[in-house]
């Protein structure tokens, strides 16, 4: 199975393309379906032959749908630290699932638009990703994904709770829709916590990079549906998407009101920005983020014009810490992961230079 | 000086800088826990479901009465009310059934909706009993186990057999 992760190292995952529906500010449209056997113990009360059973019935049941065949099918178990957090940098399994002990894998598709987590808090967690603003697809596909396991497992299902989860807050729907958005200039005009406050009065969440817990890196952040019980998943989803257009907007404006009155600031401030990318000697991640963030709305406003936005996306994944050292091929210390990365920035983005002259 | 939020001394002198303007506090230790707290940017946020029980419980529970419904276990998977209360993580899909009372309001409070109105399984549901069977099974067979008694977990393992 290392041979597939290697073979994904190098590439980006299909939510990270940069293409898409308003793919400016809105990085990746996210969906995920929390399930859980009918004839199981939830993952609490769940002994390690309990979980290895789960895993077995689960994995059994992935393999009979023909259309997966060519799924990666990964036992998170027996990775070692740095291919776990590697799977956490791409989104492909949660940090729950990465640190929890005990049988749990994942099946991942090739384009990494879906993958499907067993044994993390729920026994599925099925998640389907898609670049830009994409929900309704997703939607789709993630039907379709819970029906194929639906033929061939017996969900724990509620007449009138519906799909029932370890945790209260997921039951009924099991749902969790987000969209992640790239907000920097509301971050600089400071509108940023006034924007998140109204989306809260609205029942939605406002969470960072890596979903819960996890602090906004680089001005990215994703919102999502909070409440699962109650609504159809169409309706839950329009509510997230009716959002989006006023939040796109805002960030527009505040866009255009940094152009109008700063220019040559917003310029400045964007150019030091790549210019520290192009240069450095040794950078952390955070810093990494911190100034690719800036580089990408400069290129959005066309303030930078020899870049695009696809290399900059994929410059956010593999300046991650594992992502370096899987694509260096050997485990670094932070020091020399900081000095590896700046080398793999100078090469990329001079790469990116070069390739505008011709 | 006194604490701007109570009667005890000021010991804690904070300038907050994150706003337009540098804003001062004047706190006791206590308050000042609570100031930091609240507005450290780093902590996670408590998480929904533990502050929803924890006021629900102060509302609506006598000490005596919570410990009693503390001690509840499910039948099938052996979870306390306790171990749910602390963890927040329900033990078997039974528990939506058997701490129904409990949960209700709970539900209500996190979504303002008792009822499922989205997708259904489409090759229909098992009936719960048969399901929740095999669970209560399974984890006697375990405890009949642990406590050698292998006589009554092979009657338990050949009842399984039969449901499976």
């Amino acid at each position: 199975m290392t041979i597939n992760l290697e073979e994904l190292a190098s590439r980006c995952g299909e939510w990270l393309r940069g293409s898409g529906p308003q793919s400016d500010i809105v990085i990746s449209s996210r969906i995920r379906l929390a399930r859980n056997l009918a004839d199981f113990p939830f993952i609490r009360r769940c002994n390690e032959m309990d979980k290895a059973a789960i895993e077995k019935a689960c994995h059994h049941a992935i393999e009979q749908v023909d259309a997966w065949r060519s799924l990666i099918y990964v036992d998170v178990g027996a990775l070692t630290a740095v291919d776990r957090q590697f799977l956490v940098e791409r989104q492909l399994i949660s940090r729950e699932l990465a640190d929890t002990s005990g049988p749990r894998s994942v099946a991942i598709e090739r384009q990494e638009t879906f993958s499907i987590m067993v044994n993390e808090e729920d026994h599925l967690r099925i998640q389907v990703m898609h670049s830009g603003l994409d929900l309704t697809s997703a939607w789709e596909q993630i039907n379709q994904i819970d029906d194929l396991l639906d033929e061939r497992l017996n969900y724990a299902f509620h007449e009138r709770l519906g799909y029932l989860t370890a945790c209260p807050t997921n039951v009924g729907t099991g749902m969790r829709v987000s969209v992640m958005l790239h907000l920097p200039a509301l971050v600089i005009t400071q509108q940023i916590e006034k924007a998140f406050r109204s989306l809260q009065k609205m029942g939605l969440a406002v969470r960072g990079l890596y979903g819960e817990g996890s602090q906004a890196m680089g001005d990215f952040y994703q919102i999502s549906n909070q409440v699962t019980l109650g609504k159809s998943e169409t309706d839950l989803i329009q509510q997230v998407v009716d959002i989006i257009p006023a939040m796109i907007e805002y960030e527009r404006q505040a866009r255009a009101f940094l152009v109008k009155e700063s220019r040559k600031d917003l310029h400045d401030r964007v150019s030091r920005a790549y210019g520290i990318l192009c240069t450095a000697q040794t950078i952390s991640s955070e810093e990494t983020l911190h100034l690719l963030s800036s580089v990408r709305m400069g290129v959005n406003l066309e303030l930078i014009k020899d870049l695009d936005i696809p290399t900059i996306n994929k410059l956010v994944i593999h300046t991650q810490p594992a992502h370096l050292q899987k694509l260096r091929g050997l485990e670094l210390e932070t020091a020399d992961r900081n000095v590896e990365r700046a080398n793999l920035l100078k090469s990329q983005l001079r790469r990116g230079l070069g390739a505008s002259d011709n | 000086m006194k604490c701007q939020n109570c009667e005890k001394p000021a010991t804690f002198h904070i300038t907050e800088l994150t706003g337009p303007q540098p804003v001062e506090h004047h706190l006791c230790e206590g308050c000042a826990k609570n100031y930091l707290s609240e507005t450290d940017p780093t902590a996670t946020p408590e998480p929904m479901l533990a502050n929803v029980l924890a006021k629900q419980i102060k509302l609506g529970q006598a000490a005596e009465e919570l410990a009693r419904l503390d001690q509840r276990s499910c039948p099938v998977c052996g979870i306390t009310f306790h171990e749910f209360r602390t963890k927040g993580r329900l033990g078997c899909p039974h528990d939506y059934t058997f701490f129904e009372r409990e949960l209700t309001p709970l539900i209500l409070n996190i979504h303002g909706e008792p009822k499922h109105a989205g997708k259904r399984p489409r090759c229909g549901v098992v009936a719960p009993d048969q399901q929740t069977e095999r669970i209560r099974i399974r984890r006697e067979m375990k405890e009949a186990i642990e406590k050698e008694d292998y006589e009554r977990a092979s009657k338990l393992r050949d009842e399984l057999r039969r449901l499976e």
